[in-house]
């Protein structure tokens, strides 16, 4: 399996910050000045107030598993040889959702609710996919 | 608004792969059978809603239609109901007499793909709203204790209607539970028979006031209620509350309606996955939260086995993928006894349910 191939995210002013980071090993977060929660994906204001007082913050990269699928069908050329392969969509401590591969985890002891943490093994070119394992 | 509009003409082409038309083509040949239906000429059309028709300018230039209300709406499944409303909204306020709202799609001739192409989730292989639901399924699964097996009878159960009805894609290829249980995964935990067909075709409505209705050729059918909430919190990703709270919302279409659950002899339910269909039941409230599984075991939305037959045509999953136009068009249908083999007994109210982030009901009646 080869992260090199994967499909290249789609890159706008909002979500340019959490690309960015991702190649330093950081996984960041929009958090709203006003309610302290944090959001996801990107934007340019809080979805719980409207307004643009956020800042990027250096996420704990931890989180639970919500529910994942495993994948069957072929969408993307570039993952044909990962296929099967699963998503999951984690549960941050922080609140928000994200979806990404489970790394390093037997599809036999996958658990909803399983602790998870982040891990930057590659990407596309440059920049570098967080994906989540068992927690570290 | 309550029953001040109707459901005047109907027109669904045959379903299939149709590559020597296209969506304009199949479109008018369901808009000439819905105002054959009702008895009306292109001429007396004054208000248009085109849907996953690519453009509303072509298709009334093509069609010979001069309105002055017309619209286009997006293609997502969702924007039958919305239309609907749409429609409703203008005819009730004066802006049109008779609307024509035609959907064509001819998805499975130009081979359109769910899935792929660039998105939020794409670099994580994340794609396709089959997914999506699997997702949802999967976490519906770990909270209630509900499994893949409690989807086999609403893939059964429209699987049989199918079978009924001769026009349906599935026509005369019946599946069992263990044909459910055993299909080849897609995004396990959902698995072929969970999915919705691809297919080319057509769906006209005619609708009208439910005053002119009465001079037209077929028994009216009134649009008796309506109610939508939507919900765009988790749009990114899938509903972390399987869609419970805005379509628990759309329990209001019941007091809209004036007509309660016990008045309502079918379902018409929004079946892109089979998941959809026990988010649907769950969340306007024929079961409690999580026990969709025990409430459609045995057959409950199997016509002439449960009381709710649900999607009597065969639905999306084994009718026609005409997104929620054609679950309609059959609800209408039920209403005046078009049915044949698949009538539902006394059918005097219909419910359609869409479970989405625009969670959506309406309640569909006969004329007294």
């Amino acid at each position: 399996m080869s992260l090199d191939t994967r499909p290249k995210p789609v890159i706008d002013n909002w979500n340019r910050p959490f690309w960015e980071a991702a190649k330093q090993d950081k996984l960041v977060l929009q958090k709203c000045r006003d309610t302290g929660q944090c959001f996801f994906p990107p934007a340019p204001v809080s979805p719980f107030t409207g307004k643009p007082h956020w800042d990027w913050i250096e996420a704990s990269g931890k989180g639970e598993l919500w529910s994942w699928v495993v994948f069957h069908q072929s969408y993307f050329e570039g993952m044909r040889d990962e296929l099967p392969y699963p998503v999951g969509m984690v549960k941050l401590d922080e609140g928000p959702f994200l979806l990404t591969n489970l790394w390093d985890v037997d599809k036999d002891a996958v658990q909803i609710g399983m602790r998870l943490s982040v891990r930057f093994p590659g990407g596309p070119g440059d920049l570098v996919l967080p994906q989540f394992g068992p927690e570290a | 608004m309550r029953d001040k509009v109707a459901f005047a003409g109907i027109g669904t082409t045959r379903y299939g792969s149709f590559p020597e038309s296209d969506s304009y083509g199949l479109g008018c040949e369901a808009l000439n059978m819905a105002l054959d239906d009702c008895g009306l000429k292109p001429s007396d059309i004054d208000g248009l809603i085109v849907s996953r028709i690519p453009s509303y300018e072509r298709f009334a230039e093509t069609m010979g239609i001069n309105p002055q209300f017309c619209l286009l709406t997006e293609t997502a499944g969702r924007f039958s109901g919305v239309s609907m409303a749409l429609a409703a909204n203008a005819l009730y306020s004066g802006a049109a007499k008779y609307v024509a709202l035609v959907y064509g799609n001819n998805g499975r001739s130009v081979r359109v793909r769910y899935g792929g192409g660039d998105s939020q989730w794409s670099p994580w292989g994340m794609t396709s709203p089959g997914a999506i639901h699997s997702m949802m399924w999967r976490r519906h699964m770990h909270e209630f204790g509900t499994t893949h097996a409690d989807l086999g009878p609403v893939a059964t159960a429209f699987r049989h209607h199918a079978c009924l009805n001769p026009d349906a894609v599935m026509h005369g290829r019946p599946i069992t539970l263990e044909d459910h249980a055993k299909a080849r995964p897609i995004c396990e935990p959902l698995q072929l028979l969970d999915y919705c067909l691809i297919n080319d075709g057509a769906v006209a409505w005619i609708m009208t006031t439910a005053e002119r209705a009465k001079d037209l050729k077929r028994p009216p059918v009134l649009l008796s209620g309506y109610a939508r909430q939507d919900n765009f919190t988790y749009r990114a990703t899938p509903a972390s509350d399987f869609w419970h709270g805005n379509l628990s919302a759309t329990r209001s279409v019941y007091d809209r309606a004036g007509i309660g659950q016990a008045d309502i002899q079918g379902l018409g339910i929004y079946d892109n996955f089979s998941p959809t269909v026990m988010f649907s039941l769950e969340g306007l409230g024929f079961c409690k939260q999580g026990e969709s599984g025990d409430f459609v075991k045995g057959g409950t939305l199997q016509l002439g086995t449960g009381r709710w037959p649900t999607n009597t045509s065969g639905g999306h999953l084994s009718d026609s993928y005409m997104q929620g136009w054609g679950i309609i068009a059959e609800c209408v249908r039920q209403l005046r006894d078009d049915c044949g083999a698949r009538q539902i007994p006394n059918a005097q109210a219909m419910q359609y349910i869409c479970a989405t982030n625009i969670a959506q009901s309406a309640i569909l009646r006969r004329a007294a």
